[in-house]
């Protein structure tokens, strides 16, 4: 299980590479990547830097990496998350997560990638050709986080 | 006690963190917050619309009656917006 904050570009491509090679354990690996927007809210978008919260953020990570492993049988996962300032078309996010079987990989790579962006202090501040603008936390985001939600919490 | 700022708090306060010594009848996160109002008042302005500012006590999420009693450092940040 591999966490890992990127203050650089990454390569999505390699790391997934790196997460599978070698591995004759699992059935299938899913994976999701986010990636820099070059138009967003009506405006062209020039670059955008994330901010963090060190220490926290990993804290936070390594926490809902462990949820995912309670809840679905995975044999491994990787979260690489980008902080920094970073152009459109770069990557932001890597989430792969590998288990014997689809469904199970599938569902914790969604559930991962719904969690980090509720639950992992980190804030988009895009540059636009009209300025500097924070981005705000879309309730679409808290919804999607909501559905993993189980009944006990 | 530390407190850090992120994100446009951090620009609106003006500072990215600071050493302060609350009085002791400032025993939770809503009690900091008015306290760090008064001499930070667009601090106040942003904690007075609901559900903007949000805390961590010690880098745990912590709500406004969260108990400061050990507390070693407290953010207030926007909602999160990574991913």
């Amino acid at each position: 299980m591999t966490v890992r904050i990127a203050p650089a570009p990454f390569e999505p491509a390699r790391e997934l590479e790196t997460f599978a090679r070698g591995r004759v354990d699992v059935g299938g690996i899913a994976s999701f990547v986010g990636l820099v927007r070059g138009e967003h809210a009506g405006a062209r978008v020039l670059a955008m830097t994330l901010e963090h919260y060190p220490g926290m953020t990993e804290r936070q990570l390594e926490r809902i990496a462990a949820e995912a492993r309670a809840r679905w049988p995975l044999q491994d996962l990787l979260i690489v998350h980008r902080v920094g300032r970073m152009l459109p078309g770069e990557p932001i996010v890597l989430v792969a997560t590998a288990s014997a079987h689809r469904a199970a990989a599938l569902e914790a790579c969604a559930f991962l990638i719904d969690w980090l962006k509720t639950r992992a202090p980190f804030w988009k501040l895009e540059e636009t050709p009209a300025g500097e603008r924070w981005v705000e936390a879309r309730a679409e985001d808290d919804a999607a986080a909501a559905r993993w939600q189980r009944a006990a919490e | 006690m530390r407190i850090r700022y992120f994100a446009w708090l951090r620009q609106r306060v003006g500072v990215a963190e600071e050493e302060v010594e609350p009085p002791p009848e400032v025993t939770t996160v809503a009690g900091l917050k008015s306290w760090l109002g008064v001499r930070h008042p667009r601090f106040a302005e942003a904690c007075a619309a609901a559900g903007v500012v949000r805390a961590a006590v010690d880098q745990e999420f912590a709500e406004d009656g969260r108990s400061l009693a050990g507390a070693r450092e407290v953010a207030f940040f926007p909602p999160v917006t990574g991913g």
